[in-house]
């Protein structure tokens, strides 16, 4: 288990550095407030209405949708590693179609939300 | 108590502690090294002379640059959410450098003095996932980064950059289960030592995956946000995207470091499981030409970050998302099957 120790160090060490660093800038710099200062960003006009607006459902899908691909991806990985392994120890072809039957599964869903229109950008 | 006092070994902790500290200067000046060269690259692709005054060549510009950082003043805009507007620079840093112990520079080395020493703070058996996981966590910092400021160019760079990350990380992670099926490894020394057959030049790429090599390449450009997937910054539209709010302090600084620790990953990651690390012709006779490699290869792929960002204009967005799902997607799932065929065949 040793060798997971440094993560831990690592982390205390970046961790000090960053806290440091945002102490450092409100510590070193001046603080000279103007309301035109600390107003948000918006080409130097005063903003109009309040950026906490709502926005396109895609974005929400895309999170939905790579939540999914990614847990599949999780899943090809330990397949992946004992690839090599399984390969001597088992028979070829069920260490093979096996993953491919998942695959195809895999490709079946995602077929399924392109035909659904999922990753149609340019449509509202 | 004591016995978990005794099993910690403290040789072990004082060894790892000198490691972390190099590494962190190497995380803490690439960036500084790198703006340089970016600068003056660009510069010279579009005709002229980048930076040049402060010192020999320019060099010191990046420093006077940080230097400028720290002392300017450090605004929070009234309607930003304090806490959040200062927490993102933070979680976008800490899991930025917490990759860098993993680095797998070079073999082990003779040193004077010293005697033989790994080129690499650490190593276990799931680095590749440890990689991949803390390279997830950047998205966190994008997001509260974008909402927390409270700005609608924020906002909108903020959402944008965390769903093109999100969607270029998959076929990211797909492409490399192609060489994973190759090494036979999630261990980031070994993937390097399984491809150090042929003298030295045994690598993934060659090693059956070229298409596995694109696609992670392409991906990870998409994922660290460059040119031309570079939309979260576009500074035409929307003046720098998620860190429109961050005016020049250290706080910017902290987004700005986090993204070239970020590019320097990705290219550590390219190196490592596609071209060999730190293989190379005669490694095995002169160890230390291992470090030479390895940082050949990690400027290779930054002078590719430099190059693209100089010829190529950026994406629309819905091409962006359609190349990502479309493409690459597909891409990467044929390539593991491809993989999957020709390990049946040759092993």
């Amino acid at each position: 288990m040793k060798e997971y120790l440094p993560i831990l160090i690592v982390f205390i060490f970046v961790a000090g550095f960053a806290v440091t660093n945002v102490i450092l800038a409100y510590l070193i710099g001046q603080h000279k407030n103007t309301r035109a200062k600390l107003m948000p960003y918006e080409c130097g006009m005063d903003p109009v209405g309040t950026a906490r607006q709502r926005f396109s459902v895609k974005f929400y899908l895309v999170a939905m949708l790579f939540i999914l691909f990614d847990i599949e991806a999780i899943f090809l990985v330990p397949w992946a590693v004992v690839f090599k392994d399984l390969i001597y120890k088992l028979s070829k072809p069920f260490v093979f179609i096996e993953m491919m039957i998942f695959i195809a599964v895999l490709f079946i869903g995602y077929i399924y939300s392109w035909r659904k229109g999922l990753f149609e950008w340019n449509r509202a | 108590m004591s016995s978990i006092l005794e099993s910690i070994d403290f040789y072990f902790i004082l060894e790892s502690l000198i490691k972390i500290a190099i590494v962190f200067v190497i995380g803490l000046l690439s960036p500084v090294g790198m703006n340089w060269v970016e600068r003056r690259t660009l510069a010279l692709i579009q005709n002229r002379l980048g930076p040049n005054r402060v010192g020999p060549f320019g060099l010191l510009q990046s420093i006077a640059d940080g230097i400028k950082f720290v002392f300017k003043e450090d605004i929070i805009p009234l309607a930003a959410n304090r806490w959040l507007y200062t927490l993102a620079p933070i979680v976008m840093v800490i899991p930025a450098f917490m990759v860098t112990i993993v680095y797998p520079f070079g073999p082990e080395i003779d040193l004077p003095f010293i005697g033989p020493t790994k080129m690499y703070v650490t190593n276990f058996n799931v680095g590749l996932l440890y990689v991949l996981a803390m390279t997830s966590l950047g998205v966190y910092g994008i997001i509260l980064a974008g909402w927390g400021s409270n700005s609608k160019y924020s906002l909108l760079g903020g959402l944008r950059s965390s769903a093109q990350v999100i969607s270029y990380e998959l076929s990211l992670s797909l492409a490399l289960v192609g060489a994973m099926l190759q090494s036979g490894s999630l261990d980031l020394v070994k993937i390097v030592e399984n491809q150090s057959g042929w003298g030295g030049m045994q690598w993934h790429i060659f090693m059956f995956q070229p298409l596995g090599f694109i696609i992670y390449l392409i991906s990870a450009i998409a994922e660290t946000n460059r040119v031309p997937f570079d939309l979260p910054e576009a500074e035409t539209e929307l003046v720098g995207g998620f860190h429109t709010e961050y005016s020049s302090s250290l706080k910017f600084a902290m987004l700005f470091m986090a993204e070239y620790v970020n590019m320097l990953t990705v290219a550590v990651l390219a190196t490592v499981v596609f071209l060999g690390g730190w293989n190379g012709p005669f490694v095995k006779d002169f160890p230390v030409l291992g470090l030479l490699y390895f940082f050949i290869k990690i400027s290779f792929f930054m002078f590719l970050y430099i190059w693209l960002r100089g010829t190529l204009p950026r994406f629309r967005y819905d091409q962006l998302m359609n190349f990502g799902w479309k493409v690459l997607l597909p891409l990467a799932l044929i390539n593991i099957v491809i993989s999957a065929v020709i390990g049946l065949i040759v092993y």
